[in-house]
């Protein structure tokens, strides 16, 4: 049963008239790992920015259907309520907004949206203690404003543990990988699949065969100027590696 | 200016206030002394009016046009204005558990008044003026003398009652004071307080200013501050006055050596305001920070005008002030350093920062820095901005509702100027900063829309 549906989707930079997506269709599974790769300026990050709704991107046409739902007219955080996360590639400092704030204002308004009581203080404590503590994030980071003073990667693993502790029902990973090294992949690595489940789906974007080594894909999408171009197995990332981007795009041209 | 010759016509407020003090001076307490303050005073008044935009400290905020009519003087509070004033009193006290100073319509009322710690003096001003207290009128005197500042001149004006604070040397006050200003109708009310911290005493101050909505009443408050040798003062101040009051404070406080002033102000209320700060460091080796968060939206109109006189070496103050602005409001921030020629290795920072929460807001900044001395680090700044994109992209991804994720960065923006306020002289700092913190986010969660 398809989670995610995405027909025809094209999108322009607001301000411009540079189309970046150009009818894009994509159904991902329900519980299901897909790789999104592509060459830069295939319309990775802007496919990941337009289901989250970031302001920039103007949608042209077409639809995404999260469980049945088009998320498309719906505001960010209400795409958030609905299930949906992104993970940033490049998450943002906020100075002067705590840790421990953010996660419980991020916590209690989807379960507010979803008609649930707030989480209890105490509850809310042991929660994070234990989600932070699988992805060796210490209490002295959940002290601190949000991603300031962080490490490349302290950010990634931060990214994980808001996604850890919202339980998203689609999960958009953008270049997790990027200024990893080894070790913090693999502690990234492990944060998702940690959280692998019938029920959730993954999409994970990304230039480089070597994180699908970690978080192994049910499948693989290749994006090329706006459009999936081409999908196969686990496989097909190797060959990408192998060969590179320019003998698959021509092949499909 | 060749204008001396030109008498301006009068506003209507104008009149009102100089017909005010004829009838009323004869009932206004002291002798001969301070009868002479009031009426240079009044000769001031009487040959300049209000100052207006063509004033250069008041250009930004022109009170000729801004009090086109002034509300009669505040007389003896009725019963109905008794238990406005205990309401207001009882909102402004929240769950502090500071000892209440209480002023109702400008009078200080000892009856409402809390206990006193051991060390603290309270008195009425105005028996302090019948009893021809020298020191009152020389304070009063040398202010107007220093500062020339019209408010400051027509508060002495009116000078009549407040009240003065006393703490003894080497005192170590554990339990704060709040002095609870309130106005139950529409009066021009006019108030004078003094605080005196002696020698390696030290006492945190609470200061709150509420009135009624829906009442266009004007206050006129001063409040005098000498912080002794080695002395400590923490004063946070809370302006909540009504949306129709007018409100002008000023405060004038001499440092002495080696002693320690933090003030913070945040205002949020009245419709016209303008919080004046005269700071002066007579002693070395001090250290005074002034800060301020301002809230405004609709037409509010705020503004902060401070001057840091370093006036020896070797003291160093900071100046941080925030605002926060939407609708069509107004916010005015004049900030100057005075360095001496003699005050070497003075240390200095102002900052003034501005968020626009709507296109229709204006701030208007005036830094100025006067440096006689070449040995100092001196330093001022202002941005004027709004609250960045891409970090409410980031919150609102997370399922945070866009006004919340306002809340949480207008929040963030004001808590530098709020959380290290004070290092442990008020005692019950850690609920005012989550107070006032909170306040912050109970301002920006009650815009509409």
């Amino acid at each position: 049963m398809s989670l995610l549906t995405i027909s025809n989707l094209t999108a322009k930079i607001a301000d411009e008239d540079k189309q970046i997506l150009n009818g894009l269709n994509l159904t991902i599974e329900k519980g299901q790992v897909a790789a999104i790769m592509g060459p830069n300026g295939s319309g990775k990050s802007t496919l990941s920015y337009v289901l989250a709704g970031r302001d920039d991107y103007e949608v042209t046409a077409g639809e995404a259907l999260l469980d049945g739902v088009d998320i498309l007219p719906m505001t960010p955080d209400e795409r958030a309520a609905a299930g949906l996360f992104l993970a940033f590639q490049y998450p943002m400092e906020i100075p002067g907004v705590g840790q421990m704030t953010f996660l419980k204002a991020a916590i209690n308004a989807q379960r507010r949206a979803r008609g649930l009581d707030e989480i209890k203080t105490p509850d809310f404590i042991k929660l994070v203690n234990g989600r932070a503590k699988e992805l060796g994030i210490g209490a002295d980071m959940l002290r601190r404003s949000v991603n300031v003073g962080f490490s490349g990667g302290e950010k990634k693993r931060n990214e994980i543990l808001q996604m850890s502790l919202l339980e998203p029902k689609v999960a958009i990973l953008d270049e997790t990988d990027s200024g990893l090294d080894i070790d913090a992949l693999k502690i990234v690595a492990e944060g998702v699949n940690r959280m692998r489940s019938p029920e959730r789906s993954f999409v994970v974007i990304t230039h480089y065969q070597r994180l699908l080594d970690y978080i192994k894909p049910d499948v693989v999408h290749v994006l090329s100027k706006g459009r999936i171009i081409r999908s196969g197995g686990p496989e097909l990332a190797l060959e990408l590696e192998a060969n590179g981007y320019a003998d698959v795009i021509e092949k499909a041209a | 200016m060749t204008m001396n010759a030109v008498t301006p016509m009068r506003t209507g407020a104008e009149a009102a206030l100089i017909a005010a003090y004829g009838v009323e001076k004869k009932e206004f307490p002291g002798g001969a002394a301070v009868n002479a303050l009031r009426d240079a005073a009044f000769a001031r008044f009487e040959a300049k009016g209000l100052p207006h935009r063509r004033v250069e400290e008041w250009k930004y905020t022109d009170l000729r046009a801004l009090m086109r009519d002034a509300r009669p003087l505040a007389a003896t509070t009725d019963v109905d204005g008794l238990s406005l004033a205990a309401e207001l009193v009882s909102r402004a006290k929240g769950s502090f558990k500071a000892i209440p100073i209480v002023i109702i319509d400008g009078q200080f009322i000892g009856a409402l008044s809390g206990r006193l710690p051991d060390g603290v003096t309270v008195t009425g001003l105005s028996d302090a003026l019948v009893a021809g207290r020298a020191d009152i009128s020389e304070a009063v005197a040398r202010a107007e003398e220093r500062f020339n500042d019209p408010l400051m001149a027509l508060n002495t004006m009116f000078l009549r009652d407040g009240v003065i604070i006393d703490v003894a040397a080497g005192t170590v006050v554990h339990d704060d004071l709040h002095i609870i200003s309130v106005v139950t109708a529409a009066h021009f009310v006019s108030s004078r307080h003094f605080v005196t911290v002696g020698a390696g005493a030290s006492i945190g101050i609470l200061e709150s200013h509420v009135g009624p909505a829906d009442v266009d009443y004007q206050k006129n408050t001063v409040l005098h501050v000498v912080v002794g040798e080695g002395a400590t003062l923490e004063h946070g101040r809370r302006q909540t006055e009504g949306d129709k009051a007018l409100h002008i404070a000023s405060l004038v406080a001499d440092i002495g050596p080696n002693a320690h002033f933090d003030t913070l102000t945040v205002t949020t209320g009245g419709a016209v305001s303008r919080n004046q700060l005269f700071v002066r460091f007579g002693g070395e080796n001090s250290k005074a920070t002034l800060r301020g968060v301002t809230m405004l939206r609709h037409k509010q109109h705020a503004d902060t005008t401070l001057v840091m006189d370093h006036a020896v070496p070797n003291c160093e103050s900071r100046e941080m002030f925030k605002t926060i602005l939407d609708h069509e409001a107004k916010g005015v921030f004049q900030g100057k350093i005075i360095v001496a020629p003699h005050a070497q290795k003075t240390d200095g920072r102002m900052m003034s920062q501005t968020i626009m929460l709507a296109d229709g807001p204006e701030m208007a900044n005036k830094p100025e820095l006067e440096i006689f001395a070449d040995d100092v680090q001196c330093a001022h700044g202002c941005t004027v901005g709004e609250l960045d994109e891409d970090l409410m992209f980031y919150l609102k991804s997370r399922g945070v509702p866009h006004k919340e994720a306002e809340a949480l960065l207008v929040e963030a923006f004001a808590r530098e100027a709020i959380e290290d306020f004070g290092e442990g002289t008020i005692a019950a700092i850690d609920d005012l900063r989550a107070a006032l913190l909170g306040s912050v986010t109970d301002w920006m969660l009650s815009r509409e829309g």
